[in-house]
């Protein structure tokens, strides 16, 4: 039976579905190893002292949850259990409403005695990228004066010593994209010296890793769901990118069966053609 | 005249901020200070331009009844609903005309800004990524085909990478012993993506930075002018 490319397509499509819905239901609890890249960018978090003031800044928007929010849910949880402040900032003009949710979910569930304002703070969405980057470095007031709900930079307690970008120990940025991470990288790190570290989907992940190098241009990275688990592993929790590591696997293991029927396929198609060919030259 | 003076703002505004790199003191530095604040500001305002546009773009294909005219409407209405939710009861901490809207937020759980955006934005944006591994699943099938020496290479190391980014390749092979460590599958696809990749990447950036620098000259001195508009 020859199949159409459309029905082809539409297997395709329907055993992937399937493929991935199962794991979600039923968990099958793989373990993920940790890479360097997660290591480091744990690390860098680990070993900031208490008390200093970090920013996450949320580049991204809802296209990209799955992969970013697990990130940004263990990073928060992870700063905190070290008793950092954290100044949220955003590139992306949904960013502030994604920290909003995370903020809400990890006070919830795990640190019900954080105060707004104290502990963290939401600065809001900001346009230019790049230049608002630069003019952070010159005076964060100046880029933020109110934050994300209207409340003066001047009257917020945690915010007393920070005047410029210098004055955080870290920047991690959540980046789906353009603006994000390469910003970061070229005006925090390379223009203020600030460290960088974050996370991007596993697609853009590719692009970033030149940027680990000996000049620590970027300290880690965490790219995709896969990078998400590893932290988590790392902090030793189950969490959502954990969960949804297996159906990932399952969805790579069996983008590698398709790939192997699709050769397959050919290689008979070729081997008919041949022996029709050689049919018609025997006469 | 009206060439010419665009051209001219650019060309000085261009020159400066080169200068301000090179020389960061007064004047050079206070004057790079403004022109930030004003890119910021003029940002701002081409979110607003893309309103515009969307609105325009949309209401001319509904008006004319272009083919699929109702998903352009139904694109209109949604724009409306989010914008007058959001103008009338604010989101989040920030108050709209209406104030915080505290009854319907009783009743909704949240503010209806906040609701669309949690309850049904999140989800259809999630949605239309997650169509990409139908896609690439799909793709994968015809396209990753061994007919040359090129395409094996893509496809072996493709491969490799697949599985070294799931949790089944690290099972895969987590029983070799360490003199043969460096095959197994998450180390191998470290080795692709920090050694072959990432030299692959750098000659793309360096590529990419000069062309960056040659269009921004290009602009700078006035060859470039297709951004004064489609008759220049």
């Amino acid at each position: 039976m020859k199949l159409t490319p459309l029905v082809e397509r539409r297997i395709i499509y329907i055993v992937l579905f399937v493929a991935v819905m199962l794991p979600l239901i039923f968990p099958i609890g793989w373990r993920t190893e940790v890479s360097t890249h997660a290591r480091m960018a744990y690390d860098l978090i680990d070993k900031t002292h208490a008390g200093k003031v970090v920013i996450i800044s949320f580049d991204y928007d809802p296209s990209t949850m799955t992969e970013l929010h697990p990130m940004a849910l263990s990073m928060i949880e992870h700063a905190w259990s070290k008793g950092q402040k954290i100044i949220v900032t955003a590139l992306w003009p949904q960013g502030p409403q994604l920290a909003d949710e995370a903020f809400e979910q990890i006070k919830k569930t795990k640190f019900p005695n954080k105060v707004y304002g104290e502990d963290y703070v939401n600065l809001g969405y900001k346009v230019g990228g790049m230049v608002s980057i630069q003019a952070m470095g010159r005076s964060m007031q100046e880029v933020f004066p109110e934050d994300s709900s209207g409340l003066k930079y001047e009257d917020i307690p945690m915010l007393k010593n920070i005047t410029t970008l210098k004055d955080v120990a870290y920047v991690s940025s959540l980046s789906a994209g353009d603006p994000g991470m390469k910003n970061w990288i070229m005006g925090a790190h390379d223009m203020f010296g600030v460290a960088v570290t974050g996370g991007t989907t596993a697609i853009s992940a590719p692009g970033f890793i030149p940027y680990i190098n000996s000049q620590n241009q970027l300290v880690g990275l965490l790219g995709g769901l896969k990078a998400a688990s590893e932290y988590e592993s790392l902090m030793g929790v189950v969490g959502p990118a954990s969960v949804k590591m297996d159906a990932q696997s399952v969805a790579h293991l069996l983008i590698l069966v398709f790939i192997a029927i699709g050769n397959i396929k050919v290689l008979v198609a070729k081997r008919k053609k041949s022996q029709q060919e050689q049919e018609v030259t025997n006469g | 005249m009206k060439k010419n003076i665009p051209l001219l703002i650019v060309l000085v505004a261009g020159l400066l901020v080169i200068f301000s790199e090179f020389i960061p003191h007064r004047p050079f530095s206070m004057i790079t200070e403004t022109l930030e604040n004003w890119f910021m500001i003029i940002s701002g305002f081409a979110m607003l331009l893309g309103q515009i546009s969307l609105i325009q773009v949309n209401s001319a294909k509904v008006r004319n009844k272009d083919e699929n005219w109702v998903y352009y409407l139904i694109g209109l209405i949604s724009f409306a609903v989010m914008l007058i939710t959001g103008l009338l009861w604010g989101m989040d901490k920030t108050a709209g005309i209406l104030g915080h809207g505290e009854g319907i937020k009783t009743w909704l759980g949240l503010k209806p800004f906040d609701y669309l955006f949690e309850n049904v934005y999140q989800h259809l944006s999630a949605t239309m990524f997650s169509l990409l591994a139908f896609f690439i699943a799909s793709a994968a099938y015809r396209a990753f085909i061994i007919r040359s020496f090129e395409s094996n290479l893509l496809m072996i190391t493709a491969v490799i990478v697949i599985l070294g980014r799931s949790s089944f390749g690290a099972m895969l092979t987590g029983w070799l012993p360490d003199s043969l460590s460096w095959l197994h599958l998450p180390k191998l696809t470290d080795f692709i993506m920090e050694f072959p990749n990432s030299a692959a990447q750098r000659a793309i950036m360096i590529s990419a930075g000069l062309g960056v620098i040659g269009s921004s000259l290009r602009i700078i001195l006035g060859i470039e002018r297709s951004y004064l508009g489609s008759d220049e």
